[in-house]
């Protein structure tokens, strides 16, 4: 039996956060920024409009930005988390079966549910958010995950869809005319490094990738792609996911907020970006077996002199402890330090994640060890879940952490902190 | 018949090397269910069967927790509907506003605590005390009520002179 899949998506998530609670932003050109006021993240379609692209370093525009007075925030994730776990709550009442996808867009299977005429169901998502959290949504229905995904772009880009496209009331004819009218670009796995590919075989279009032939693409690329195609075809491979299965590996690196020269600092950095994905590495529950290190300046700054470099270290056996990892992580940044430059980030990643059920003991571990790493790990925990984030660190993470992230134009925690609230005037 | 049987590990003995230094672990005999928590004993409190959960101001204040937000008051042209300067408002987003409901409204880009009055030439935002005049919403102005607003929380300060 045919399934029948939504992808609900945000339209310009964080923008339009922001809006809900000041409102002076709708109707101007909004931009928010990375961490550390880096780049754009999110652009309100004002700023679209302007031939703004994702990603771009906000110096880079900073004239453009003055000439068309764009307001620039940095990111608030604490109340982009908070809209988006209302968001999913809601549009999990619509649905038995919902997969949240990112922050912004998550899958419902609404097969059993087509009687209910879905391109209304979907009107129903969308007047649900926007009423309760003042969001507004677009919303893309089919057979397939990545043919919904198609659906939801096309009720974005297509105003006549009025945000709700559902492929599953198009015949094959028009479907395929307006497959034809989409770049292959835009579907699910097909990146930048893949399409300038497919398009020199030819392959241009939506419609083209679909009648591919499955042999010679699986050939020249993956059976990830060939899935991808009989996707295409309406036959569904990819199944939705109610749990997200753990992270195979875990990242935490950030920009400066200036550059550092020396070692106590980047060690500081290094300490404290180990010790948060160790926090994640336990919430998972899972022992990390490697962690790699890098640092690099700034590419930005052409001029300066650049220095790249990156260490993998191995564990002696794998380890969710907080002073093991730093360990690991401060020797691997000792090597590749190199005096002279201006580092502008560092990062860890830590990789080999196994279960932590699945732990072996070596004969040189000492289960009394084991047992007392552990409590102190899940009392750290614990205090800084209640307490704030840092509350007790490690030692190594620095006091004052002058290369901390800037985020000069952040708005207030609304939902969040009792401190930070709306206010109205009465 | 279905039993359990627990082992008790042996006393670790002092100064030992810190492998013995845990109870052994119980050993599951085949066929028998292992409880590996101790079971405490003594006299069953004769009020368990009647425990109740504490009373919680968010399942009596909140009605549709997703639509839910708190918002913070300042001025004082809404005593009359017991809405105080600092007060703290419920305002739930998802509550069909109508005429005569209080709201938060959003009038040319700003946040307003107000009531909303159909008349006949429009919209009227009333405000609920005396000294402060009501907002007639003309075809110039622009307004979007943002939520309704359902409980006013208001500290009571202990140490405010009453006015007799």
């Amino acid at each position: 039996m045919p399934r029948t899949l939504a992808l609900i998506d945000c339209n310009n998530f964080y923008v339009s956060c922001e809006r809900v609670f000041n409102p002076r932003l709708i109707g101007r050109p909004v931009v928010v920024l990375s961490n550390n006021d880096g780049c754009v993240v999110a652009r309100s379609n004002e700023v679209k409009a302007l031939g703004v692209r994702m990603g771009v370093p906000w110096f880079q525009i900073k004239d453009l930005a003055k000439k068309h007075g764009i307001i620039a925030l940095s990111s608030n994730y604490a109340l982009y988390a908070d809209m988006s776990n209302r968001v999913m709550s809601l549009l999990s009442s619509f649905s038995p079966d919902q997969e949240v996808y990112s922050i912004d867009e998550c899958f419902l299977d609404l097969t059993g549910l087509e009687h209910l005429g879905l391109a209304d169901y979907g009107q129903g998502f969308r007047e649900t958010i926007q009423r309760h959290v003042g969001l507004p949504v677009c919303v893309g229905m089919a057979t397939t995950k990545t043919l919904a995904k198609l659906a939801n772009h096309v009720a974005k880009k297509r105003p006549e869809f009025n945000a709700v496209c559902d492929f599953t009331g198009l015949d094959t004819h028009a479907l395929d005319q307006l497959l034809g009218q989409i770049e292959v670009g835009e579907v699910w796995g097909v990146g930048p490094r893949i399409s300038p590919r497919l398009q020199h075989m030819g392959i241009m279009t939506v419609l083209n990738l679909k009648n591919a032939p499955r042999g010679k693409i699986r050939q020249q690329f993956s059976v990830v792609m060939e899935r991808t195609i009989a996707e295409l075809n309406g036959e569904s491979c990819i199944a939705l996911e109610d749990v997200a299965p753990p992270k195979q590996q875990i990242m935490s690196s950030r920009s400066f907020g200036v550059p550092v020269f020396d070692l106590a600092e980047l060690q500081q950095s290094v300490a404290s970006y180990t010790a948060r994905a160790a926090v994640k590495l336990r919430n998972q529950a899972s022992l990390a077996g490697v962690i790699q290190v890098y640092i690099r300046t700034s590419p930005f700054k052409e001029k300066e002199p650049q220095y790249s470099q990156g260490v993998t270290v191995p564990l002696a056996f794998p380890t969710s402890d907080s002073r093991t990892l730093v360990g690991a992580a401060l020797a691997g940044l000792k090597r590749i330090f190199r005096p002279g430059f201006a580092y502008a980030k560092s990062g860890i990643i830590l990789m080999n994640l196994i279960p932590e059920d699945r732990r072996e003991l070596t004969l040189f571990d000492d289960p009394v060890q084991l047992g007392r790493s552990n409590a102190l790990m899940s009392v750290m925990d614990r205090i800084n879940r209640n307490f704030g984030k840092g509350a007790v660190r490690l030692f190594g993470e620095g006091a004052d952490q002058r290369w901390k992230m800037r985020t000069g134009n952040r708005s207030p925690n609304y939902t969040t902190r009792i401190s930070d609230l709306v206010v109205a005037k009465a | 018949m279905n039993s359990t049987v627990r082992m008790e590990g042996c006393r670790p003995f002092q100064g030992g090397p810190s492998f013995f230094s845990q109870p052994l672990p119980a050993i599951p005999l085949p066929g028998f269910p292992l409880l590996t928590k101790a079971i405490p004993a003594g006299f069953p409190s004769p009020a368990d069967d009647y425990a109740e959960e504490r009373i919680d101001l968010n399942n009596h204040l909140i009605e549709h927790k997703e639509a839910t937000f708190f918002v913070k008051v300042e001025g004082s042209s809404m005593t009359g509907f017991g809405i105080h300067d600092g007060d703290l408002l419920v305002v739930d987003r998802s509550v069909q506003p109508e005429d005569r409901s209080v709201v938060v409204a959003v009038v040319d880009g700003e946040f307003t605590i107000k009531q909303l009055c159909r008349i006949p030439d429009g919209i009227l935002l009333r405000a609920g005390s005396q000294a402060h005049s009501d907002i007639l919403i003309n075809g110039d102005q622009t307004l979007a009520v943002w939520g309704v607003v359902r409980w006013s929380i208001h500290k009571v300060d202990s140490c405010l002179a009453l006015s007799r």
